[in-house]
């Protein structure tokens, strides 16, 4: 089912007698259910307001990413959150739509400074799985009038709701980019370098550290923009400031700093590998201690530690529940991105908060239609 | 603006209350006598009063935990308390409610420079988070006006912004995790030191909740590394119209100042009257703020120069010292307690599209005839958030319910022109019932529905935020 206006799909949704498989541009197969009738937000498209003045962007959800990016790009705008492209990582087709994004909360490397998509989303429109159509936020920055339903909806997994339309932050542009580069660091002294980088004030907008780099070596990478003279102050200012791990190099041509982010940000590192594939969120500085603990598997670092991204080859003894345990044990979470879902994609939540999540749900959507195999209940644990 | 009536049967338990709860808190944690309740009968919106039941001032979550359970059991209402200075009305009792008060949870837990964040306790204030951190250079970036009193926990529930918000975000881009306890007594935690949630982003939910679905005991707060400098420059203009249309061009134009700040002509004079931060005589002034080391600040500020000198500015002065900072500063934050010297005033807080500014400015300034009530305007204009000062006479009867009417249509105006009725100062009472100006029936029972999984008898603030129409037939239940 393509419903064509927010009206059809509230219809539609009221008028459903069984589970719901909701998609927008279908590239994250993972997240989807082998039963239930497609409903596509595939034509519900199109920028319904675009300020630049106001760092403003409204579009309804099925509209693809590239034709956000197009429409801000002209404007010398972005979404500073830079959601990743699964396409690479998952083997899929399709086209990328904002709704997609922001059901999934999706934010790449710039994150660790700037913020989540979760941050920059500033209103949006749903229909729950009664067929309600609910508004919450609106589009401006600043809004406190009542619950902020906009931040359950990001990152919900069209659990609660199909979205229809989104509001975001865009930021401009920066003229300049400057991508510092070591290679030989460890897991632990690349860390430390990232946290030291983070904690200066010189506005780091990316620190990644491959174990494997292009050239085979482990690559600390960090990212600075901003004005050109501005850039490359910061980058001496950052290089005296890490002299003690070595002598960092600056790459500031704008095509090959862009390529290398993007391989971070799209998992470039494990895109042509076999395996299980995991995203672990936890504090920075317990990250090379988790890897650690996870003889095997291969990883690479984004937001200064904060995120993991593992490959987890066949063979190797590497379960959900070692995977789990090794972030449990310090704080945190694992998801699973790539691999057998029956081993459960979503993080198992304490008694309470799952209760408090289950409750959500079902008011939100009482029949339990909307994606009903998404998200804890209904998964295996 | 009415409150429900005290419900007689709870009155009645007081005794039995009272008894219970001094039997899990301290002696001096539970204020019973009218004498000493009073002091908590309102916070900063002060034309509202009521005095509490009791008041409960537990120092640790368990305490926190065995307060609540007790009147979850007795089905008395509670109503959360920070510092007290909240302009909505948010902390307001009625006479049937328990006032918990976090003032004693004013401990620093953690600091983590590593992993940058820091891990209070919510009755600490604003300013002596920053102050806990500011010696290794780190700083917490939200900064209400009322920065020096305001609680964290009174942050986290209205979702506070501040002046720096533009580059920094506000409360819940920077709040990592809490832990809370609900409306029964079950002590959750939800997110932390790392990043992302698991699961529904539920930190989100309950950041700008109103106190409504638990009380915040621990945070975890992002800090930031203090930029090398910061500078600001003030550019004047002969009407409002082009300064909003400056205000646009410099965003437009890819700088992203740390804060852009506006101010009108009554307020301009009052504030110069007051700190004498050498403001000029012209009808709107833009305060822009940057951030950098020496040469960074200047390559910005050039920038900035170059696009105000396009709307011919009658004054455009870049501070040159520490001290010329501090007193430009001084002056827009004293705004508020100039007007006060003044003459009463109520201060509103909608959020408009930029855009809209001149537009919106024209408008106010056309009800201001109308109403026969003068305002001052200051306000956050990078972001669109509007803080109008209608100025009354609180002895002159009649006098505060026009300012009221007056206020509602500049928050009906806000909302007309795509805005919102409350940027950063909450719904509380104060605009509980212009909610349906803004949302409609579905959306507010959304909300709503939310509020019935994390209280469902109703309990925590219940009176706040929704119209008591919407809400009525949930609080009686």
């Amino acid at each position: 089912m393509t419903p064509q206006t927010e009206a059809d799909l509230a219809g539609i949704i009221k008028g459903a007698d069984g589970p719901l498989r909701i998609e927008g541009g279908g590239t994250r197969p993972i997240g989807a259910l082998s039963n239930g009738a497609k409903l596509s937000t595939a034509a519900l498209s199109g920028i319904t307001l675009y300020e630049p003045g106001a760092l403003t962007i409204v579009a309804q959800a099925g509209t693809p990413v590239a034709e956000v990016e197009a429409a801000l790009e002209a404007e010398g705008q972005r979404l500073a959150f830079e959601p990743m492209d699964h396409r690479g990582l998952l083997g899929t087709e399709g086209t990328p739509t904002i709704g997609g994004v922001v059901a999934a909360n999706v934010s790449g490397p710039r994150r660790i400074q700037t913020g989540a998509c979760r941050d920059f989303l500033l209103g949006v429109r749903f229909v729950d799985g009664r067929g309600e159509i609910v508004k919450n936020g609106g589009r401006v920055m600043k809004n406190v009038t009542g619950y902020d339903l906009v931040k359950l909806m990001a990152g919900s997994y069209g659990t609660l709701g199909v979205l229809t339309e989104v509001a975001l932050k865009v930021l401009p542009k920066p003229r300049a980019t400057g991508l510092l580069r070591l290679e030989g660091l460890s897991d632990a002294q690349a860390v430390a370098a990232l946290s030291r980088a983070l904690g200066s004030p010189f506005e780091v907008t990316g620190a990644a550290h491959l174990q494997r780099g292009p050239g085979g070596a482990p690559v600390t990478m960090i990212r600075l923009e901003g004005f050109e003279n501005s850039v490359a102050y910061r980058a001496r200012e950052l290089g005296s400031l890490l002299a003690d791990y070595g002598a960092f190099t600056l790459e500031t041509d704008p095509d090959r700093t862009a390529a290398d982010w993007r391989h971070v940000r799209d998992v470039g590192p494990f895109q042509d590998r076999e395996g299980d594939v995991w995203r672990l969120s936890v504090k920075p500085t317990d990250a090379p201690g988790v890897v650690a603990d996870l003889p095997g598997a291969e990883a690479f670092y984004d937001w200064g530690g904060g995120l993991i991204w593992l490959l987890a080859p066949e063979g190797t003894g590497l379960t959900a529940r070692r995977i789990r345990g090794a972030v449990a044990r310090r704080g945190g979470h694992a998801m699973l991105i790539r691999g057998d879902r029956t081993q459960g994609v979503f993080p198992p939540l304490p008694a309470p908060v799952a209760a408090l999540q289950d409750g959500l749900r079902r008011r939100f959507d009482p029949r339990q239609i909307l994606n009903p195999g998404l998200m804890a209940r209904g998964e295996p644990v | 603006m009415d409150m429900p009536a005290p419900r007689p049967e709870i009155m009645a338990q007081k005794a039995e209350l009272i008894k219970r709860l001094q039997r899990v808190l301290s002696a001096d944690a539970v204020i019973s006598d009218p004498s000493e309740t009073r002091a908590y009968e309102c916070d900063a919106l002060t034309a509202y009063k009521c005095p509490p039941l009791a008041v409960v001032l537990p120092a640790t979550t368990q305490e926190v935990s065995q307060a609540l359970r007790i009147c979850h059991e007795m089905g008395v209402p509670v109503v959360p308390r920070g510092s007290g200075t909240s302009l909505a009305g948010g902390a307001l009792p009625t006479a049937d409610s328990v006032i918990l008060g976090v003032a004693r949870l004013n401990a620093v837990l953690e600091t983590d420079y590593d992993n940058r964040f820091i891990r209070v306790q919510t009755g600490r204030t604003n300013l002596s988070v920053t102050g806990a951190v500011e010696e290794q250079g780190f700083f917490y970036a939200p900064d209400p006006s009322s920065q020096l009193a305001c609680a964290i926990a009174g942050n986290i529930a209205m979702n506070s912004g501040g002046a720096h918000c533009l580059k920094y975000g506000v409360t819940t881009n920077n709040l990592m995790g809490v832990t809370m306890v609900l409306m029964d007594g079950t002590v959750i935690e939800l997110g932390g030191a790392h990043l992302e949630a698991e699961g529904y982003d539920l930190l989100g939910l309950v950041c700008g909740s109103e106190g409504q679905l638990g009380v915040v005991t621990e945070a975890t707060l992002r800090i930031l590394r203090k930029p090398e400098g910061a500078r600001p420059v003030l550019v004047g203009f002969d009407n409002n119209e082009v300064a909003g249309a400056c205000v646009s061009d410099i965003i437009k134009a890819g700088v992203l100042p740390v804060a852009i700040e506006f101010m009108d002509r009554p307020c301009i004079r009052a504030t110069e009257d007051f700190a004498k931060a050498g403001y000029p005589d012209c009808e709107a002034l833009l305060i822009i703020e940057v951030e950098g080391s020496e040469a960074e600040i200047d390559e910005q500020l050039a920038l900035i120069e170059e696009i105000a000198r396009r709307h011919n500015p009658v004054e455009l002065r870049q501070s040159r010292s520490a001290e010329e900072s501090a007193a430009i500063w001084l002056g827009r934050k004293s705004a508020f307690g100039a007007m006060g010297q003044i003459n009463d005033y109520m201060c509103l807080d909608g959020t408009i599209p930029v855009s809209q500014l001149p537009h919106v400015l024209k408008r106010i300034g056309e009800m201001s005839r109308e109403f026969g009530l003068d305002v001052a305007n200051v306000f956050h204009a990078g972001d669109g958030n509007m803080h109008p000062l209608i100025l009354f006479d609180a002895n002159k009867p009649g006098d505060l319910e026009l300012c009221e009417a007056f206020g509602a249509e500049i928050l009906k105006l806000c909302v007309e022109v795509g805005g919102c009725l409350t940027g950063e100062h909450g719904v509380g009472i104060e605009k509980r019932d212009l909610m349906a100006h803004q949302y409609a029936p579905a959306d507010l029972e959304a909300q709503m529905a939310v509020k019935d999984v994390f209280d469902p008898k109703w309990l925590l603030n219940p009176a706040k935020v929704f119209p008591l129409a919407a809400s009525d037939a949930r609080r009686a239940a």
